[in-house]
């Protein structure tokens, strides 16, 4: 996975609890054998109706977030299914950092294994980015080395993380080599 | 003896092959289940760098979610036909044991797992599938990973994980009469959130839990992550053991006494301390159904969807409302179905056929109704025949399917159309789960015959007893 130390984006709220991994992408998308070319797909069917065309009443298809790459989000982001194919189809449209009060376990642990960072938040931070993320000019810069985010006023706000993650995210680490180096550790286990 | 502790320490602690501070541990994976969804990037990013499956021996395929389960030998859909080709290569090249379509062990992969006795208590276990959590009905530590975590566990039989913290779900009392495994844990849920379990394993405990059978215990375990947890488990007993005698994969004789001890041990210690404890009265619990779209959104049958004014989040309640088509306050029985699915990894196995079939027996499916059984795998359905459950569903007018995932996901051909309402002995009432504009409502196999028989909501307490019929 890439490296990421700090981001800088237009900001998408999406004022929803327990987005589900089915609206993030949809079950007739997990078919294909690829890891790429999901982005497409992402909240399909909420972007499109039966049709194929797209939904005017869904703010991610106005023009003014076009490029939106932080997302906000309600409780629970990421419920659901085990699907990789959610961290992968978000990455793909273009979101890099995703706030929430809270995230699923497995969609936490995959999202962090893409590089994307999730950021735990108080709902009332969140609420107040989300009014102000409504007309589609908001930006935010996130630092992770610093754990910061900071609005265009320069405002501001502290953020948690695991120390591992952060570490994780800022070097790109590859947890399979990582583990591999390990390996007398396992035969050890293995023989034991 | 050293400090009582729960099952799920005991597990972890005897898995550990390496744990530092600041880092997660990393943990030895007894048992990998492989499916076709989630597998082929898997197998993919081994190949590109150029890596070898650690322990085929520990790993087992099987194709679930995509087939059909009429006419299995036609997969008209060209990728959902090369996904499953996919894996077949994928085994051959790694060397892992494979149940495709046309095995006789082939079946959706919770079901396959204590069919078999591969799953086990005391084992780690892992799929490419977030219902895992199932095979914990065993007093197994099993959760749900994602992709890159199915490859590093082909890669190293391992997997760095955070140390959970353990949850006490404890059910107090029995369950009454034509209450059911479905209806507790549907129950819990809606009684704690969907997301009450977030960052812990659940053991469920308490005396109503270790009466259900292992089917009922693996429907409650089947359902943990629904409550936000990865993994739920029940301490293993002597119905545990007596399951899992003369299975395939476990010992035989001398061997699986010795075992059985083994597995008894595993259980929880008197005076063990969980992170948190949460109760429900079983003898409280009626037979639940699902109002909305996520599993917490559920009322007893003799209830009504909610009263905007009394509830907390109203907009996702009212968002719910609109895509189910429902009103506020409505009464539960008032719902109609046109759609009735008896079958996925938390309803398909022989007794929840056995007791769907129960309530059946010489009824008919209401017309306009379509009603199919989809047994949870290959071997379920041979039982289920050597019974004459097939004749009594097709006499009502059910349809009979081969095995497989099917209307729970719909990633075959068995989907509910737009607008369509459907009785789901299912886990997820998701927008669009069962197809685009599907409306899921989640109920026990007894609830779903029942509503296939009347084509809307009964209580069905009553319909045993004959007050309907």
């Amino acid at each position: 996975m890439e490296a990421i130390k700090e981001h800088k984006g237009l900001v998408f709220p999406l004022n929803r609890t327990n987005v589900d991994t089915d609206q993030i992408i949809p079950k007739q998308f997990l078919k294909r054998i690829e890891r790429t070319g999901f982005g497409q797909f992402v909240f399909y069917n909420w972007r499109f109706d039966d049709s194929g065309n797209k939904r005017e009443d869904f703010d991610l298809n106005k023009t003014q977030f076009e490029g939106a790459s932080i997302l906000l989000a309600g409780e629970n982001f990421g419920c659901g299914s085990s699907r990789e194919h959610a961290p992968w189809a978000l990455l793909d449209y273009g979101f890099k950092v995703i706030i929430a009060p809270s995230f699923a376990d497995i969609f936490y642990s995959n999202a962090l294994k893409n590089g994307i960072i999730l950021i735990k938040m108080e709902e009332s931070q969140i609420m107040e980015w989300m009014k102000q993320a409504e007309d589609g000019t908001f930006h935010l810069s996130v630092n992770l080395k610093k754990q910061e985010i900071q609005d265009e006023e320069g405002k501001v706000v502290d953020f948690d993380i695991p120390s591992y993650h952060k570490e994780k995210l800022l070097n790109g680490w590859d947890d399979i080599a990582l583990t591999l180096l390990l390996e007398d550790k396992i035969q050890a286990y293995e023989k034991a | 003896m050293g400090n009582p502790k729960t099952i799920i320490e005991k597990i972890w602690e005897k898995h550990v092959v390496h744990s530092e501070e600041g880092k997660p541990d990393l943990i030895y994976i007894d048992q990998h289940l492989v499916h076709e969804v989630t597998s082929p990037q898997a197998f993919e990013g081994l190949r590109l760098n150029n890596r070898k499956v650690r322990r085929p021996d520990l790993t087992y395929a099987t194709m679930d979610h995509n087939v059909p389960t009429k006419n299995r030998d036609v997969v008209k859909d060209e990728i959902s036909r090369k996904q499953m080709e996919t894996l077949r290569k994928n085994c051959e090249d790694f060397g892992i044991k494979l149940a495709d379509m046309f095995h006789p062990d082939q079946g959706i992969v919770h079901v396959i797992g204590p069919q078999l006795g591969l799953t086990q208590p005391g084992k780690t276990i892992v799929c490419g599938d977030s219902h895992t959590s199932t095979h914990g009905a065993f007093g197994a530590l099993a959760f749900g990973i994602g992709t890159s975590e199915v490859e590093h566990v082909l890669a190293t039989q391992t997997l760095m994980q955070e140390r959970p913290k353990t949850l006490n779900v404890k059910v107090e009392g029995d369950l009454g009469p034509g209450v059911t495994a479905k209806d507790l844990i549907l129950a819990i849920i809606s009684k704690f959130g969907v997301r009450f379990g977030t960052g812990y394993v659940m053991e469920y405990t308490g005396e109503a839990i270790h009466k259900l059978p292992m089917e009922g215990r693996m429907t409650i375990c089947n359902m943990s992550i629904e409550g936000g947890a990865r993994a739920g488990l029940i301490s293993p007993d002597e119905t545990t053991v007596e399951y899992l005698r003369g299975r395939e994969y476990v010992p035989e004789g001398e061997a699986f006494e010795k075992k059985a001890e083994e597995w008894l041990a595993l259980a929880t210690d008197d005076g063990a301390v969980y992170d948190r404890t949460v109760v429900i009265d079983a003898s409280e619990v009626e037979p639940q159904v699902s109002w909305g779209t996520n599993p917490s959104m559920c009322v007893p049958v003799g209830g009504n969807t909610p009263s905007l004014d009394e509830v907390e989040h109203k907009e996702d309640v009212q968002r719910a409302l609109e895509y189910m088509g429902l009103q506020e306050n409505q009464p539960i029985t008032s719902i109609e179905v046109d759609h009735v699915f008896i079958g996925s990894c938390t309803n398909s196995r022989l007794r929840d056929l056995q007791k769907a079939a129960e309530i059946i027996n010489g009824r008919k499916v209401k017309s306009g109704v379509k009603a199919i059984v989809v047994p949870g795998s290959f071997s379920v359905k041979l039982e289920a025949e050597k019974l004459g459950l097939d004749e009594i569903f097709k006499e009502a007018g059910f349809e009979w399917r081969d095995s497989g995932c099917s209307m729970c996901l719909g990633m075959n051909d068995d989907i509910v159309p737009a607008g369509g309402r459907c009785a789901s002995t299912s886990n997820r009432n998701f927008e669009g789960r069962q197809g685009n504009g599907a409306r899921t409502h989640l109920v026990s196999p007894e609830m779903a015959a029942a509503a296939a028989v009347e084509g809307h909501f009964v209580d069905v307490r009553k319909f045993k007893s004959g007050v309907l019929n």
